[in-house]
């Protein structure tokens, strides 16, 4: 199921890839990216379940096309360690709050449910979520670490931070990508640059769907 | 490509990269660390850089030292937000407050260069009247430095980083013309100055400082729109392209990937030079001077950390105000749709900017002032911002759509120097084992009513510019400042008019931190400018022997 109707059929950012908007070193860094195993180099398998399923919750990826590797970028950052520069004083650091955080969920699945977090319905799951949102779930498997902001300074950056740095995100919302050295032409209102993905007017998607296939 | 910057330091051996090279070196002079220089620079941002290229004109021997990597834009700058937070500061600081910062992007830098590497390339003066807010504004404090000086020090900035700017500017004193014509504005500008229009109130396109004409091996800025990620074309006049390739060929050294961890001083009161971690092991270089250069956390950090016994509170700090008066500006927005496609991926980020609320003291129920601009987030800080309004899920995907559609108006704004925002050390420590920086920020009522009074504002002139379905950004912020402000009073400042220690004379402080009040434009041009005059007042004061 989709979530949304996409603005921009047919349109591929990685069909730029040998144009003048992509230089070397952005290759590389897209397609280490891109590279990213879905398995866990740094979570225990039963933490890995639940940021799959918090992944999908957080960032329902079309099923109809390949899925970026939310659980896996997320995994990769927390072996590497890489924090963001500060952090929320109540908040204990990068791993220690995404160990207590994906343990916690769990927990509090297994308490209204008796199943882990990645077992329970999709409609369960974003409930749990929302009244993480809202600040309503708090108790000892939290280790006092605030859920309601491990959700809005940790869940939240950090799941669509990664899904916003992928290709395939880049082409659902009509985003350039990378633009170097090319640049771009055309700055006015409703003028794009022949790399530019097409917006699919009402009526006209095939028209649109016809030449993102020709963007280069 | 050589060894990762990130690795290996790269200003070694009597040589430096070449940035506007590709794979370029160029000579760079080495000084020896038991040869006393005459200045230690600590930080190559826009204060330390700009100082170490003019106290290397006058002939100084400098050394300016950056915990950063020496990068190279033209090869290693990705189009990548992701990738180039490789040149934010990342290591760990604690926020707190009642209206803690986060940190880590859009206001700090770890990289020669600093944070003007990925700056947004706004380059505002101050309003005249700020140097004196307390006396003719009646807030804040006042300035020990004349306007007129300033505003004569900008326009050398401006003509060094060939700024590109309006013909005429719209508010203040007349002012000459920019170095380089105007860019071109994006559809995102154009919406904020409909708004204007239509609301009465004056508008420019942002005088900047990247090149809208070639400029030796630059080309033009091709408005590729990742000016915050780092400039790959170098058509962004910053630190890293202008300020330090100048100091290199008047024979300044700059070493890369090397933390200053300590100032040391002497049984006399005096600094004989710095301790720095660089290829894994601690260092000393003596210097006659040191210069605080780090910028409104690391500065006083390192002053803090430079404790000693007879300094039992931190360097300079006699005061008790070193870490105090630490100052963020507002940066809340209001976004909306517009049926028109914007796409304000393309072009520099802030090309028009409103000083309206600046320089108009009517019909304010606050003190300070604030502008506005135009803007062009990348699809990570885009959707950060449309999670801190709590979307996620389909709601955060559908909104997402609409990604080419939105438009915003975000404001820099004044917020009032309070001794309660400061800087202190926290008990946890750093991968040097040094105490890691705790940051603690609140908004006062006065910055809480121009904020409302910013957002009410910008709500309107969204509208009047023709968008819909308008909501508020309400907890950003950007830029630092304070923490060691300069004045005319030792007992209430920390460094004179110079950026010169009340306590420690051959010790300076020459960065954001010495700003009293803040104003409500990005500070990085006026930094520059107090650089630019402090080291012509060395000059000056050496001549006289004063030094």
């Amino acid at each position: 199921m989709n979530p949304y109707t996409s603005r921009y059929p047919g349109y591929d950012v990685l069909s730029k890839r040998d144009t003048p908007s992509w230089d070397a070193v952005t290759r590389k860094v897209i397609e280490q990216r891109m590279a990213t195993p879905s398995e866990p180099s740094f979570l225990d398998v039963v933490r890995w379940r639940a940021l799959e399923a918090l992944c999908a919750c957080i960032v329902p990826q079309p099923s109809d096309r390949p899925q970026a590797p939310l659980a896996g970028m997320v995994d990769m950052r927390l072996k590497k360690n890489a924090g963001d520069g500060f952090r929320y004083a109540r908040l204990p650091p990068l791993r220690e709050a995404w160990l207590i955080g994906l343990h916690a969920l769990d927990e509090e699945s297994k308490a209204l449910h008796e199943l882990s977090f990645a077992s329970i319905e999709h409609a369960a799951q974003n409930t749990l979520l929302s009244r993480m949102q809202h600040g309503e779930l708090s108790g000892a498997h939290w280790q006092g670490m605030d859920a309601q902001l491990f959700f809005t300074q940790r869940v939240l950056p950090d799941i669509c931070g990664a899904y916003y740095s992928h290709p395939y995100a880049w082409n659902e919302i009509g985003f350039g990508g990378p633009a170097s050295p090319r640049g771009y032409v055309r700055m006015y209102y409703d003028r794009r640059d022949p790399w530019e993905a097409v917006e699919a007017k009402p009526g006209k998607e095939q028209q649109a769907l016809k030449e993102n296939r020709r963007v280069r | 490509m050589s060894v990762d910057a990130q690795d290996a330091p790269r200003g070694k051996q009597g040589r430096a990269p070449d940035v506007l090279r590709v794979g370029g070196w160029m000579p760079m002079r080495e000084y020896r660390q038991d040869e006393a220089v005459d200045f230690a620079i600590v930080g190559t941002g826009a204060g330390g850089a700009t100082l170490a290229c003019r106290l290397s004109e006058k002939g100084f021997k400098v050394v300016a030292f950056d915990a950063g990597a020496w990068w190279r834009p033209l090869e290693e700058f990705a189009s990548d937000e992701a990738h180039q937070k490789k040149l934010f500061w990342t290591d760990e600081r604690l926020c707190d407050g009642e209206d803690p910062v986060k940190l880590g992007n859009n206001n700090s830098g770890k990289a020669v260069g600093g944070s003007m590497v990925h700056f947004a390339m706004v380059s505002l003066r101050f309003r005249p009247e700020w140097f004196k807010s307390r006396s003719l504004l009646g807030y804040g404090v006042d300035w020990p430095l004349d306007w007129r000086e300033m505003w004569h020090y900008y326009s050398i900035i401006e003509d060094a980083l060939k700024i590109s700017g309006p013909v005429n500017y719209p508010w203040g004193p007349k002012r000459g013309r920019y170095p380089y014509r105007a860019h071109e504005l994006n559809a995102a500008a154009l919406v904020l100055a409909r708004g204007a229009e239509a609301l009465g109130i004056g508008w420019t396109p942002t005088p900047l400082a990247t090149v809208s004409a070639p400029r030796g091996l630059a080309h033009p800025c091709a408005y590729r729109g990742f000016c915050v990620s780092g400039c790959s074309t170098n058509a962004k006049q910053s630190t890293l392209n202008v300020w330090i390739p100048r100091a290199l060929k008047a024979g300044a050294e700059i070493r890369d990937l090397a933390m200053v961890g300590r100032i040391v001083v002497n049984d006399a009161g005096l600094c004989i030079g710095v301790e720095y971690f660089r290829e894994g092991r601690w260092q000393f270089q003596r210097a006659k001077n040191v210069v605080v250069a780090g910028y409104a956390i690391e500065t006083p950090r390192l002053l803090l950390l430079s404790a000693t016994s007879r300094f039992p509170d931190g360097l300079a700090n006699s005061s008790g105000l070193v870490g105090k008066n630490f100052m963020v500006q507002s940066n809340q927005a209001a976004w909306g749709v517009m049926d028109q496609e914007i796409r304000s991926y393309k072009g520099p980020p802030s090309l028009a900017v409103t000083e309206h609320w600046n320089y108009t003291d009517k019909g304010k129920d606050f003190f300070g002032g604030y502008s506005y601009m135009s803007q062009g987030p990348l699809p990570v800080v885009w959707a950060l911002t449309e999670n801190r309004r709590g979307l996620w899920g389909d709601a955060l995907l559908q909104d997402m759509q609409h990604y080419n559609h939105y438009v915003g108006l975000k404001m820099v704004g004044e917020t009032l120097p309070q001794e309660r925002n400061c800087i202190t050390l926290a008990d946890e420590k750093d991968d040097y084992g040094l105490p890691i920086a705790r940051v603690t920020h609140s908004y006062c009522d006065n910055d809480r009513r121009m904020i409302r009074h910013a957002l009410d504002f910008m709500e309107k002139a969204l509208a009047a510019g023709g968008t819909k379905d308008i909501w508020r950004e309400t907890d950003d912020t950007c830029h630092l400042n304070g923490t060691a402000r300069m004045g005319s009073d030792p007992h209430t400042s920390v460094v004179n008019a110079d950026c010169r220690s009340w306590d420690v004379p051959n010790l300076w402080i020459c960065d954001g931190s010495v700003f009293p009040t803040v104003g409500g434009v990005n500070p990085s041009l006026t930094i520059q400018a107090i650089a630019y005059r402090t080291a012509d007042r060395i000059e000056a004061l050496a001549s006289r022997g004063e030094l």
